[in-house]
C-alpha cells in the first residue's frame, strides 16, 4: 500500500504538509468507518485506500463491515433505487428486518462505536444504527454517497427519522443534500492515482490484456465499466455502439463489470445485457471478479472511448479514473458526472443513447480534440479528484466538530 | 518601528470546504425571499467561493446568482445586472446582500411572469468553512516579493488577496498591510497594488498581475 510520501511527486510536498499539519489536530482520536460491503462498487474501494492513510497520520481508524440476510440486503438495495428516485413500495415487513439487522450489528459493535470520538456511517444500509446508540460519546457523520436530490418520498421520510440524528451528514455533490438540522457537507469522492486501478502501466501489459479477452486493438474499442445495474443503462449503451456500428464496422464494444455482495439485481441486469447483446462477435461482456482492478486499469487505457452513460449516478468514480488516463469521457448527464465532464474540455454529457453515437463518431473523428481533451481531463482530476484531497475535506470535517468550529480553521 | 522590528510575512495557503445550507430557490421571487435570510456567509460564498472550486473554463459570470439567472431562468437582463456587481465595493456582506436584492426586486417590477427555473436547477444555497495552513515560508523584505510571489498557490492568492478583506481592519490586502508597516516608505507600491481589482479575474490572473506588479516595482526602483 502506497506510502503517504509517495503521493508528493503527483500532488506536490504542500499538499502532504497541509494533511500532516490537519491530522496534528486528531493524532490519537479513534475513527471508526461503518458501511455494507468489503468489496465491489465505489464506497469500498475509497476506504480500502483512506483508511491506511488516516493510520498512517495518526489517527486511530478502524472499518467494519455489518452483515446481514439476503433480505436485508434486498430492503437496502430497494431503499437506494427509491432513494435514487425509483417508483418502488418497500413493505412495513422488509423495514422491520432492516432495523432488526442494524439492531444485530449494533449489538456487535456496541464497545467500539460508544467509546469512537468520529464514526462514518456510509449510505443508507447502516444508517440507522445511531438508534441503538444513544449513550454515544463521539460525532456521527452520515456519508451519503448516493443521487438524493429527488428521492422517494416515503423512503426518505423514513430513512431521515434516522438521519437526523447524526451531527453532520456528507453528500458527494450539493443538488443531493436534504434539508437536516446539522451541517451538510459537500465533499466529492476521489480516486487513488497510486492504487491499482490507476498507478500507469505498460504498454504491452495493456495489449496483452485486450488478448487475453480475445479482443482486436487494431480495430475502435469503446469501453465502460460498472457494475450491471440497471441505473448504468448498459442497454443504452449496446444502442449507442449499435447506432455507431452502422458507421464504422469494425467498432468493438467492451462492457466490464462486476457485481457487488449488497447488490441482489445485479445478475438479473446481466442475463439482459446478455440477451440484447445477441450473437454480436464484437460485443464483449466481461464478468470481472472484484480483484480485478489492474485489469480494469489495462481496459481503461487501451480503450479509444470511455462512456459512463449512466441515467442515476451519485458520483462516477469511473468517470475520474478514465479521465485521470487522460480519456475524455462521454457521459450521462446526471449526478456526479456533470461535475466532471465538461463539454469539449474534459468529454461530453449525453442524455440519450443517439446523443452518446453522435460524440462517440466526433471523437473518433477529430484525434487531436480527443487527445487534446484527455489531458485536460488528466489535470482537472490531479486539482481536484484524488484521494489527498478527499482526505483533506475528511479531516477538516472531523476537525469542525470535534473543535466546534463554524467559520475558520486556522493552523498555527 | 525600526524595519528589523517589522515580522516577516507568513505565507500561507487555504482551501475552502462546502457546506450546503438545504436551502432551494427555484423561482426569482423565491430567490429573493430566501436571500432576505440566508446566513451572510453564503452570499460571500457565492460571490467568493467559486474561485477556489473545481471549474474548467473562464466563467461567463463572476457571481452564481448571476451565472443562476442566466442558466437555469434565461433572464439575460437580470443576469448582466447581477454579473455587475462587484462585491470589493461594499462595506460588508449585509451592504451586499441588499444590492443583490435590490436588483432583484428591481427586475420582478418590470416582468409581468415571475420566471423560474426547472426542479434540476434549482439555486442551492451554500456557505464554507476556510481551513488556513501555514506553508512554513516566510518572506523577509518587500523587495523578495518580486521573485516569490510567482510561486505562490492559487490558495495562497485567495488568502492573502481576497480573503484578507473580511480579515484586517482596513479591509485591506495582507500584503498591502505588511507593507504599511514600513511606513511611507511603500505608499506608492500600496497604491498601486489597490488598484488591482481582485474580482473580475481569476486567481491565476491574480498571481501574474500582483508578480508583475512587484517585478516592474522593484526593478525600476534599482
Amino acid at each position: 500500500m502506497a506510502k503517504l510520501e509517495s503521493y508528493s511527486d503527483i500532488v506536490g510536498e504542500d499538499v502532504i504538509n497541509y494533511l500532516r499539519q490537519l491530522a496534528e489536530l486528531l493524532k490519537g482520536k479513534k475513527v471508526v468507518h461503518v458501511n455494507s460491503t468489503m468489496t465491489g462498487g465505489g464506497v469500498a474501494e475509497i476506504l480500502t485506500r483512506l483508511v491506511p492513510l488516516m493510520r498512517e497520520l495518526g489517527i486511530n481508524t478502524e472499518w467494519r463491515v455489518i452483515s446481514g440476510t439476503d433480505e436485508f440486503f434486498k430492503c437496502t438495495k430497494d431503499m437506494h433505487n427509491a432513494l435514487q428516485g425509483s417508483p418502488i413500495i418497500i413493505p412495513e415487513s422488509l423495514f422491520k428486518v432492516y432495523e432488526k439487522t442494524n439492531a444485530e450489528n449494533a449489538e456487535k459493535l456496541k464497545n467500539e462505536l460508544n467509546s469512537a470520538d468520529v464514526v462514518f456511517i456510509h449510505d443508507p444500509q447502516p444508517a440507522s444504527l445511531i438508534k441503538f446508540f444513544p449513550q454515544r460519546k463521539g460525532k456521527w457523520i452520515w456519508r451519503c454517497h448516493i443521487d438524493i436530490s429527488r428521492p422517494s418520498r416515503y423512503v426518505w421520510k423514513y430513512l431521515r427519522n434516522f438521519v437526523v440524528n447524526y451531527d453532520a451528514s456528507v453528500f458527494s455533490i450539493v443538488d443531493f443534500a436534504q434539508r437536516l438540522p446539522h451541517p451538510l457537507y459537500i465533499i466529492p469522492p476521489s480516486i487513488d492515482p497510486l492504487s491499482d486501478k490507476n498507478r500507469d502501466l505498460d504498454k504491452k501489459y495493456v495489449s496483452s490484456v485486450y488478448e487475453k479477452f480475445n479482443i482486436d486493438l487494431k480495430n475502435p474499442v469503446i469501453l465502460q465499466v460498472s457494475r450491471f445495474d440497471r441505473f448504468k443503462d448498459p442497454l443504452g449503451v449496446i444502442r449507442s455502439y449499435k447506432l455507431v456500428k452502422n458507421f464504422i464496422p469494425n467498432m468493438q464494444l467492451v462492457l466490464a463489470g462486476g457485481t457487488a455482495t449488497d447488490d441482489p439485481e445485479g445478475e438479473i441486469v446481466y442475463e439482459k445485457v446478455k440477451a440484447s447483446s445477441g450473437d454480436d462477435p464484437d460485443i464483449h461482456i466481461l464478468l470481472l471478479p472484484p480483484d480485478s482492478n489492474t485489469t480494469i486499469n489495462a481496459l481503461q487505457r487501451g480503450a479509444d472511448i470511455i462512456l459512463q452513460k449512466s441515467i442515476k449516478e451519485g458520483f462516477g468514480l469511473t468517470v475520474t479514473e478514465a479521465m485521470w488516463k487522460a480519456k475524455p469521457v462521454i457521459g450521462g448527464n446526471v449526478g456526479g458526472i456533470k461535475l466532471q465532464v465538461v463539454n469539449h474540455h474534459t468529454g461530453f454529457l449525453v442524455n440519450t443513447p443517439e446523443g452518446a453515437a453522435l460524440r462517440i463518431r466526433y471523437m473518433l473523428h477529430y484525434k487531436n480534440k480527443t487527445e487534446e481533451m484527455g489531458e485536460k481531463a488528466k489535470e482537472f482530476v490531479r486539482r481536484n479528484f484524488l484521494i489527498t484531497r478527499h482526505l483533506r475535506d475528511y479531516l477538516t470535517l472531523m476537525v469542525s466538530l470535534i473543535y466546534n468550529i463554524e467559520e475558520r480553521i486556522e493552523i498555527k | 518601528m525600526n524595519e528589523e522590528d517589522i515580522q516577516p510575512f507568513a505565507v500561507k495557503d487555504c482551501t475552502l470546504i462546502a457546506i450546503a445550507t438545504g436551502i432551494k430557490a427555484q423561482s426569482l421571487r423565491e430567490m429573493r425571499d430566501k436571500l432576505a435570510d440566508i446566513h451572510l456567509g453564503s452570499i460571500y460564498y457565492h460571490f467568493w467561493g467559486s474561485l477556489l472550486s473545481p471549474r474548467f473554463s473562464e466563467p461567463e459570470f463572476n457571481n452564481d446568482f448571476a451565472s443562476w439567472s442566466y442558466h437555469a431562468l434565461h433572464d439575460m437582463i437580470l443576469a448582466e445586472r447581477l454579473a455587475v456587481i462587484d462585491p470589493t465595493h461594499f462595506h460588508n456582506m449585509e451592504d451586499l446582500r441588499q444590492e443583490v436584492i435590490d436588483v432583484i426586486e428591481e427586475r420582478l417590477y418590470e416582468i409581468e411572469f415571475v420566471p423560474f427555473a426547472k426542479s434540476s436547477q434549482q439555486f442551492n444555497f451554500v456557505r464554507s468553512q476556510i481551513v488556513v495552513f501555514d506553508t512554513r515560508k516566510r518572506i523577509e523584505k518587500p523587495e523578495e516579493l518580486s521573485s516569490t510571489l510567482q510561486n505562490f498557490s492559487s490558495g495562497s492568492i485567495f488568502y492573502h488577496f481576497i480573503d484578507a478583506r473580511r480579515r484586517t481592519e482596513k479591509n485591506t490586502d495582507d500584503f498591502r498591510e505588511w507593507l504599511n508597516g514600513f511606513g511611507e516608505k511603500y505608499s506608492e507600491l500600496s497604491n498601486l497594488i489597490a488598484n488591482i481589482d481582485p474580482y473580475f479575474t481569476t486567481l491565476p490572473e491574480l498571481r501574474k498581475n500582483l508578480s508583475q506588479l512587484f517585478k516592474h516595482y522593484f526593478n525600476e526602483e534599482k
